[in-house]
């Protein structure tokens, strides 16, 4: 009796469960859809319409898109600069938390209320200034200059959170080191920064994240360079191109975006902490 | 340190004030370089006639503001952007709002797989998200039109980008789905910070589901609601990526965000105008500013609330 109540108090919990299955099935719909048509033929694609399951997969869609379209290459260069950028903004902002919040010196304050106001800075607004500096420096038309521009973009919301993390670390753990004769680069590398870990995860998944999934600041500095454009970039080349090329597009998107997805898979708990970290301090 | 040993602590101290400014030189020149000067220079170039990155800008003064105030489409962009925020953001936050208190019941069965399909979206690559939407939306052979065909809703199928009446709603539409899973994610780490005690002794005092909500979770939240929509609306204000992707700010301009207005002017035109396009961007960065200011004085009151209670 008990159990069949409490068996009927569930029901209402399966119900929901099932709507919100129904629903995550057609919220992620879009992609399955993508995948299915990067192995059709074209063909296929439109005789097969919303049948998912494609004849005999066709995987010279995949060799079109990574030979000719060149979805290999821009592959290549959106690691290569994610991975850069990822480091230095890591490492940079994490030596600035820490100064602004375990020193005092003149200038902090200044540099705290800069920080601050330029919080949230549209890439829209920065963009042309940007550009113009960058051809000047001869950064425009590389890879490294891509790497060094997006390092320097607003990544104010990672300092306040190395900022926020280093000020709550007692100083008794500081001092101790410094007794031992610890220099001031020694304590932040070993003691500090590995104790920031949690901090570290954060930032690493948010400018990952950015980094890899940038799009206008790449856009502007591969006018001139095509050999050198990120994934995003090479999307809207490739369709410019090959409009009527369904199934090539979606193996070029697939191959774009599965790296990310499989890591997103794998380390799901650190980007939703990452993502809840961001908020909740 | 004391007085008692000044030339000893003297080159220690100055050591760490090179350390400090070490540590510091990174953030200094290339937050510098890349953010600082880009916002002070914005309004240098505003200022000027400049036709390429190539050409020397010569000095107009305020000329291009007036020709931008005075240009509909750049208030047809501001529209447009005000639009997207309007439409998207309350969409975003109480959709959102809903699906996370349904997802942080323990006795939600499988809420885990449901919390990641639905941030799916969030990790994947916008500009791509866009140009494979492009298809997904086609009016002939795209899956939601061959969706509402087969149900006999849209036999002809639907232009969704293709015309002006439902290329904004859509693209709303498909920003609202792209970045539900933050917001969501948000929502459940704020849930999170309501003790499981306190749901018990609510439900020892015979509070309902409806009653727990109402007077437990929903002024708890308050302070989170502030955050969330803020962090919402900035977002909500940067949607070039989608945008150009998706619609290239057509058709006929119906979908042209200010991002996208700047865009077309500085690179996208057979003689860029930087100038102009600078002081687009200056008003469109004080627009910004604006909003943050009003988001700050808000977070304020918020805070001054939950003092006095």
């Amino acid at each position: 009796m008990s159990r069949r109540r409490r068996a009927l108090r569930r029901l209402p919990w399966w119900i929901a469960a099932a709507v919100l299955a129904i629903g995550c099935l057609i919220w992620i719909y879009p992609f399955l859809w993508m995948v299915s048509a990067s192995l059709k033929t074209s063909a296929e694609v439109f005789t097969k319409g919303l049948d998912l399951l494609p004849g005999d997969p066709a995987w010279s869609n995949y060799e079109r898109a990574w030979v000719e379209a060149e979805f290999g290459k821009y592959l290549l260069n959106t690691v290569i600069v994610t991975v850069c950028t990822v480091v230095v903004v890591v490492v940079r902002c994490a030596m600035t938390g820490y100064v602004l919040a375990r020193h005092d010196f003149r200038g902090r304050r200044i540099i705290m209320g800069v920080l601050v106001a330029t919080l949230f800075v549209p890439a829209g607004y920065t963009i042309i200034p940007l550009v113009d500096l960058s051809q000047k420096l001869g950064l425009l038309n590389s890879l490294t200059g891509m790497i060094v521009a997006m390092s320097g973009a607003a990544n104010v919301a990672a300092i306040l959170l190395y900022f926020g993390y280093f000020r709550g670390i007692p100083k008794e753990l500081t001092e101790a080191a410094l007794i031992d004769g610890a220099g001031f680069a020694t304590v932040f590398f070993r003691v500090m920064l590995p104790l920031a870990k949690p901090v570290t995860a954060t930032v690493t998944v948010l400018t990952f994240l950015s980094t890899w999934n940038a799009f206008f600041l790449p856009l502007v500095f591969t006018f001139s360079r095509p050999d050198l454009r990120t994934v995003s970039v090479g999307m809207l080349a490739f369709i410019g191109e090959n409009a009527t090329d369904w199934s090539g597009m979606a193996a070029a998107a697939t191959i774009s975006l599965l790296p990310v997805v499989a890591l997103f898979i794998v380390l799901q708990r650190y980007f939703i902490e990452g993502i809840a970290g961001a908020v909740k301090s | 340190m004391t007085a008692a040993t000044p030339a000893a602590a003297r080159p220690r101290r100055d050591r760490t004030t090179l350390y400090i400014w070490l540590f510091l030189t990174p953030t200094v020149l290339l937050y510098g370089a890349f953010t600082i000067y880009p916002i002070v220079g914005s309004y240098v170039y505003s200022l000027t006639d400049w036709n390429g990155f190539d050409a020397s800008p010569s000095f107009i003064g305020l000329a291009n503001y007036r020709e931008v105030l005075a240009d509909p489409m750049f208030w047809s962009s501001f529209r447009l952007t005000l639009a997207f925020m309007l439409f998207a953001v309350p969409a975003q936050v109480l959709a959102t709002l809903l699906i996370a208190i349904v997802l942080n019941s323990p006795r939600m069965p499988l809420r885990k797989l449901f919390r990641t399909a639905l941030f799916l979206p969030v990790v994947t690559t916008t500009a791509i998200v866009g140009v494979v939407m492009q298809f997904v939306f086609d009016p002939a052979s795209g899956p939601v039109n061959l969706a509402l065909g087969g149900a006999g809703l849209a036999p002809d199928g639907v232009d969704f980008l293709g015309q002006s009446t439902t290329a904004l709603g859509t693209t709303i539409g498909v920003y609202v789905w792209k970045w539900f899973g933050i917001t969501l994610v948000y929502w459940l780490a704020a849930l999170q910070t309501v003790p499981h005690e306190v749901y018990e002794a609510a439900r020892l005092d015979g509070a309902g589901a409806l009653g727990t909500l109402r007077y437990i979770t929903m002024p708890l939240l308050k302070p989170f609601l502030v955050i969330i929509t803020l962090l919402s609306i900035e977002a909500s204000l940067q949607v070039f990526d989608l945008v150009l992707t998706m619609t290239n700010g057509g058709p006929f301009y119906s979908t042209e965000v200010i991002e996208v207005y700047i865009y077309r002017w500085a690179f996208a035109a057979t003689v860029p105008r930087l100038g102009y396009a600078s002081a687009a961007a200056v008003l469109f960065g004080l627009f910004v500013c604006l909003v943050g200011m009003l988001q700050l004085l808000a977070m304020r009151a918020t805070r001054r609330t939950r003092g006095m209670a």
